[in-house]
């Protein structure tokens, strides 16, 4: 079990290689995005392709309120981000949980949107091509948001207890990462779902 | 492995019940036995899709053959061509960089352990779920077990109304479980290559073995993913009353092809990019000379990853496209084989004016070089859409994918195996053996495969089940059916190579093969630390500037 006597070169001075945790994430939002264009191709594909209604032009309002909602916990959650660099747990509590009340309010948003067209209109997954993409694309995005959700809380609860400061906030970053994420894609959704599709 | 990692040199461990070694296997976060274990699973694999192989032969060995009933034959294709793929090359693919990445950029693990474990029993699982099919896929009274709708399982085929019962159900499900284990590894490798790399070994250093593995990884993530993307709109067509790929209710068959084949082709490109980082570790050393062209062979990889994003739609000219796609596909296909050209004459390069040792490793990686030219050529003529009009869906195209899979991924998996077994066992592989196994497989692929040829030219559609005597097929399917035949018996021999030689094989040290990269220079096999101490690197060959202290090729790079 002994390796070669290897009289390796002096170590360079300066070497410094990128936070696993940063790198993968940007992975996983890179394979996230083939994901969510697969999705966005057929929803676009299909526009207009319905044999029956009802149409999106009929049900359709954008949800203009819960996107401005969502958009901006992506600058809280930055704040907050920011504050736990300077170890100012506080102030980094607060904007957390401004951040999860703000996506948790998309949610309802979006709960309300289909409870008004499953009940109101009549339109479910199964109904026309239309409510197959539709509740795909957009039920995918709030899975991601949900997901993103239970990871915001339970950093907040371990900050409740106690454990989480500024040594944390690489992994904290890391989180904000996807959150900025899903907040993109939202916008791409939007677009596509409630100004290019009606 | 918490006890493991702390193992003394000359302290004897392996007095355990065999209880504990197999807990220690079954609950290991070390990328070394999470390698090990991606390669026995693709091993086990390996030899049921080679039996499914010899099945569908048997039956084709003659006209009016009726050696299994057509149910299954449809069967025995798809299960053969999803086994193969999913749970054979990639996971051995996976397999290797798992055991390999780490040592060759000196790092002790992988970057993310758990989550390493995790991607290889989620694949661990999908290939259970498939094959669980055969005993828990029977739905409806007469629906039939395993899949049976060909591994692209094209729509309406897996629609409702056309695969009652689970069959196609088992298939999404193992396709989407195993793919999100692949994407876990995808991003595992990627993070460990960028932030895990030891002192001095800049991006320009890594052996093209981690360069290639970053590429495919790359890959993994944006063309396994189209492929999830389609298993979920599959999955709500089916259970959830969904019409994405319903005709009736506006629904396109055609999005599926396009969807499958964005994930299908790439795909071809990340099974055969880490046999061309085999061949980028192997030639070299069997040639006496560092690899021909380094920053070429980065770029003609990258280039590929980027390329093999845009050719996808040659899988379907045959579906009608307008001429300006079916232009653009041709174009894109042909030139992709322009830096893969490149690839190949730098491997000649290398070996051109080298000491070549024709040790088994070497053989095998010369016979990928010459079966994997003749695939890409009858890959750029099958890149022409009229030639593909005429051709696809016979033979011929069965010939071609199997000429790249089998002659280039495969035969370069056995190189592989021959050159690092030393290092994962202390063992050498026989080498006498392994020369048999070379010949024999040699034999009966260009049996099997030149002759498979033939047939589509003359006409003999692919996934069919029998065929009219008189049409000149039945000589060429016989010679084929033997020729698979002989690969069986290679294979058997190798795998016999592998027991015997784990007992009874001449003890290997650390550097059998007088190599150049850092896995050579610990241990074999390697202690679970890997590293006693992090090594430092000044070229692409830290050994050799070891080796030859007077002459070190930092002082050329």
């Amino acid at each position: 079990m002994t390796a070669i006597p290897i009289p390796f070169p002096q170590r360079p001075e300066t070497w410094n290689l990128p936070y696993r945790g940063k790198v993968a994430m940007a992975s996983l939002i890179i394979g996230e995005s083939a994901i969510f264009t697969i999705f966005v191709v057929a929803y676009l594909f299909y526009l207009g392709k319905s044999v029956s209604g009802p149409t999106p032009r009929e049900v359709l309002t954008p949800p203009i309120l819960f996107t401005i909602f969502l958009l901006s916990s992506s600058a809280t959650i930055h704040f907050a981000t920011r504050f736990l660099e300077r170890n100012k747990v506080g102030p980094f509590l607060g904007f957390w949980l401004f951040t999860i009340a703000l996506g948790a309010s998309f949610l309802y948003g979006t709960a309300r949107e289909w409870q008004r067209l499953i009940y109101g209109h009549g339109l479910t997954i199964s109904t026309n091509l239309f409510g197959t993409t539709y509740y795909s694309l957009v039920g995918l995005h709030a899975f991601h948001v949900s997901v993103g959700l239970v990871m915001l809380c339970l950093v907040a609860i371990f900050t409740m207890l106690g454990g989480v400061d500024s040594e944390q906030s690489r992994r904290v970053g890391v989180l904000s990462m996807y959150w900025h994420f899903v907040d993109a894609v939202w916008v791409v959704v939007f677009t596509v779902v409630y100004i290019v599709g009606r | 492995m918490s006890s493991d990692a702390i193992t003394m040199p000359g302290v004897n461990i392996d007095d355990r019940a065999w209880v504990d070694v197999l807990h220690r296997w079954l609950t290991t976060v070390d990328h070394k036995r999470l390698g090990i274990l991606y390669i026995l699973y693709a091993l086990f694999f390996l030899l049921v899709a080679g039996a499914e192989a010899l099945i569908i032969r048997i039956q084709l060995i003659h006209s009016h053959n009726d050696f299994v009933s057509p149910q299954v034959f449809n069967r025995m294709f798809t299960m053969h061509g999803t086994t193969m793929i999913f749970f054979v090359v990639m996971p051995v693919l996976f397999g290797f960089a798992n055991y390999l990445v780490p040592l060759m950029i000196g790092a002790r693990d992988m970057a993310f352990p758990r989550l390493n474990a995790f991607s290889f029993w989620l694949t661990a699982l999908g290939g259970f779920l498939l094959y669980f099919s055969f005993v828990g896929a029977n739905g409806l009274y007469g629906a039939g077990n395993a899949p049976d709708v060909g591994w692209w399982a094209y729509a309406p085929l897996t629609a409702r109304a056309f695969s009652p019962g689970h069959s196609s159900d088992y298939w999404t499900l193992a396709l989407l479980v195993s793919g999100f284990g692949s994407i876990g590894t995808a991003i595992n490798i990627i993070a460990t290559i960028l932030c895990l790399r030891c002192p001095g070994m800049t991006l320009n250093r890594m052996p093209l073995f981690a360069w290639l593995n970053l590429v495919m990884s790359g890959l993994v993530l944006i063309a396994l993913t189209p492929l999830s993307a389609a298993q979920i709109m599959l999955l709500i067509d089916r259970y959830l009353g969904g019409h994405f790929f319903d005709a009736q209710a506006g629904g396109s068959a055609a999005l599926w092809m396009h969807f499958f084949w964005i994930f299908g082709h790439p795909e071809v490109y990340i099974l055969i990019i880490p046999a061309f980082a085999f061949m980028s570790e192997i030639i070299p050393v069997f040639s006496r000379k560092p690899i021909f062209g380094y920053p070429i062979m980065v770029a003609a990889t990258i280039a590929i990853g980027f390329v093999s994003m845009s050719v996808w739609a040659h899988h379907l000219f045959t579906i009608g496209m307008s001429s300006y796609a079916n232009s653009f596909f041709t174009i894109t296909s042909m030139v992709i084989g322009v830096p893969t050209g490149i690839k190949i004459f730098n491997w000649l390069g290398t070996m051109w004016g080298g000491k070549i040792q024709f040790k088994v490793p070497m053989l095998f990686c010369i016979g990928f070089l010459f079966q994997f030219l003749i695939g890409g050529l009858t890959g750029i003529m099958q890149a022409t859409a009229p030639v593909d009009w005429q051709l696809s869906l016979s033979y011929f195209v069965v010939a071609h994918f199997h000429y790249i899979i089998v002659g280039g991924i495969i035969f370069a998996l056995f190189a592989a195996f021959y050159y690092w077994y030393p290092k994962i066992t202390g063992r050498m592989l026989s080498e006498t053996l392994g020369k048999w196994h070379f010949w024999l497989f040699l034999i009966g692929f260009h049996l099997t495969f030149d002759l498979m040829h033939i047939p589509g030219l003359l006409g003999m559609p692919r996934r069919i089940y029998t065929y009219e005597p008189g049409r000149g097929w039945d000589t060429l399917n016989l010679l084929i059916t033997v020729g698979a035949f002989i690969q069986g018996i290679a294979i058997m021999i190798f795998v016999a190579n592998l027991v015997i030689s784990y007992f009874k094989g001449d003890v290997a040290g650390n550097d059998p093969w007088d190599a150049w990269t850092l896995e050579w220079s610990v241990s074999s096999p390697p202690p679970a630390y890997n590293f006693a101490t992090i090594p430092v690197v000044e070229s692409r060959r830290p050994l050799w500037d070891v080796k030859h202290p007077e002459d070190p090729d930092s002082r050329y790079e």
